[in-house]
């Protein structure tokens, strides 16, 4: 009767749903231990300590917090509408947590004869998805502040969508550079292409560098992080698009932001540091394919940390400074950058280094 | 008076250069907090490490004895009265004349401060004539009900000397009580 299920289909969907479940909860639990590092490594830039006093080094900080946070009270305004008020943290964090489907951390390889692959999807879109998937995240942020019938809410929604919408396009124009450079759109593809040539996208100068450097800001400004956190300026607008969340709602929203400044970065590891670059040329397919994922994973930490350390850096931009940076200086930046690199990959399809 | 010379960063005369200006600035900043990383946290880890409190510091009250043991307190309401929180209520009354608490005609048979009033100001202290009353260094002084928050005399009373002085220049006895 299923004759036409093949055995080997049903075991790629076990895995691919074993993998997401492992993915999910590897993100939740990330960004659980996300906070209580930028918790400490700000009280450390701050010179104090940060939390030490749950569990060893603070390390069951999280769980107390997560503790807290799912048995607090649930407020629900009595003026706002109740459904889009619910089903927008939703909306923030799923986008969120689906974008790792398609980012691959780890070369694919043999083992005892099987195929293995650090990847849960490897579609031929899979930047395209990424954009896509992204751009959804923005609804969250507007639906949650207009349905919370407050105005700070409403300006906070506001904030997101001008500054997302805007940010979108200077991330979306550098990483079509990268696109250029590889001839693909796909994820995987771009890092083996990376890996082939020996250098990773952001080395390409002067092109490549200008696009990552691009893409950082950008992508600081998409996750709505200091020095751009305007949606939740809490100086002017209360806590922004989340000032009348609470309990596990609240924490929803907190995760959506924490799980895309985890996207963000494994993006732009993937388009422009190489994936899991010096594993594969260096150190053989069958090594490469274990160790690789570690790199991807320092790399990863890196920028974590970046985030960190810009936060606890830099005071928040004025709203019209942020407007006038996205569109004045990054989005004119990449749109040059991307005419500069297709006339260089025009002239020179087989690559001239430094230039490709 | 020596001034000193603020001389204003040059001001940048087209794009780039602002642009170049600007991301200095950031990158500065962003070596103040990596080097910040590496400095001792200057925290005082509270219940394992405990303050160094100057030696004037106004904390709890404490009522003193002489050398021998007596009570400093003649039980005059002074403290009492120069209390601009309202916060000390004495009740004087006559020492027996065989067992003397204080060295006066009179002590303090209740000596009551109620530290939810009491504004650390330290009055009290500069109205006692006798230096009986004063302000130590015990800060920790949190607790869950009103009423514990209400200090007795026996509470607030300096424990008495261990043995009786050599070179006194007090009547030299004590009460049976300091004794112990």
């Amino acid at each position: 009767m299923f004759d036409w299920i093949s055995w080997n289909v049903v075991l790629a969907v076990i895995a691919a749903f074993v993998k997401a479940f492992v993915v999910v909860n590897a993100l939740l639990v990330a960004f659980a231990y996300m906070t209580l590092t930028e918790r400490k490594v700000m009280g450390r830039m701050q010179v104090r300590y940060g939390p030490n006093r749950v569990g060893p080094f603070g390390l069951l900080q999280p769980i107390a917090d997560g503790i807290k946070l799912a048995f607090k009270e649930d407020v629900t305004p009595s003026q706002a509408n109740i459904w889009v008020h619910t089903i927008a943290p939703i909306m923030a964090l799923v986008p969120a947590l689906i974008i790792f489907a398609v980012i691959p951390i780890g070369p694919s390889l043999l083992i005892a004869d099987q195929p293995w692959t650090w990847y849960i999807a490897n579609i031929n879109v899979s930047y395209l998805y990424v954009t896509a998937v992204a751009s959804l995240g923005v609804y969250g942020l507007v639906l949650a502040g207009w349905a919370s019938n407050n105005k700070y809410s409403l300006l906070g929604g506001l904030r997101a969508s001008a500054q997302m919408i805007s940010y979108e396009l200077a991330q979306a124009a550098a990483a079509l550079t990268v696109v250029i450079l590889a001839g693909s759109i796909n994820l995987y593809e771009i890092v083996e292409q990376q890996n082939r040539s020996l250098i990773p996208y952001a080395l390409y100068l002067p092109v490549g560098l200008v696009a990552f450097a691009v893409y950082l800001i950008a992508g600081v400004a998409e996750t709505n992080r200091a020095p751009f956190d305007l949606p939740e300026a809490e100086g002017e607008l209360g806590a922004g698009f989340h000032t009348e969340y609470s309990g596990f709602k609240w924490s929803m929203f907190f995760m959506a932001e924490y799980v895309n400044m985890v996207n963000v970065s494994a993006i732009a590891i993937v388009l422009f540091l190489g994936g899991w670059w010096p594993a594969v040329p260096y150190l053989g397919e069958t090594v490469a394919g274990i160790v690789g994922p570690i790199f991807f994973l320092l790399k990863l930490a890196l920028f974590m940390f970046f985030f960190i350390w810009l936060r606890s850096t830099l005071p928040r931009l004025r709203f019209d400074r942020l407007m006038g940076l996205g569109w004045k200086v990054l989005f004119p930046v990449a749109l040059v950058n991307l005419m500069v690199t297709a006339v260089i990959v025009a002239l020179w399809p087989t690559g001239v280094w430094p230039f490709i | 008076m020596a001034y000193v010379e603020l001389k204003a960063p040059p001001k940048p005369s087209n794009a780039v250069e602002e642009a170049l200006a600007d991301f200095s600035a950031i990158a500065k900043g962003l070596g103040v907090t990596l080097r910040h990383m590496f400095v001792k946290p200057v925290t005082m880890q509270y219940p394992e490490e405990r303050p160094e409190l100057p030696a004037r510091h106004r904390g709890r009250h404490e009522l003193e004895r002489h050398e021998n043991g007596l009570e400093r307190c003649v039980g005059c309401e002074l403290c009492a009265l120069a209390c601009p929180a309202k916060a000390i209520f004495v009740e004087g009354a006559e020492n027996p004349p065989d067992a003397p608490v204080s060295i006066g005609e009179r002590y303090a048979k209740t000596w009551i401060v109620n530290m939810i009033r009491c504004i650390f100001c330290g009055f009290c202290v500069e109205a006692c004539p006798t230096e009986a009353v004063q302000l130590k260094r015990v800060f920790e002084l949190a607790d869950y009900t009103r009423e514990s928050m209400i200090y007795t005399k026996e509470m607030l009373l300096a424990p008495a000397p261990k043995k009786e002085p050599e070179d006194s220049w007090l009547p030299g006895f004590l009460p049976e009580a300091a004794k112990q």
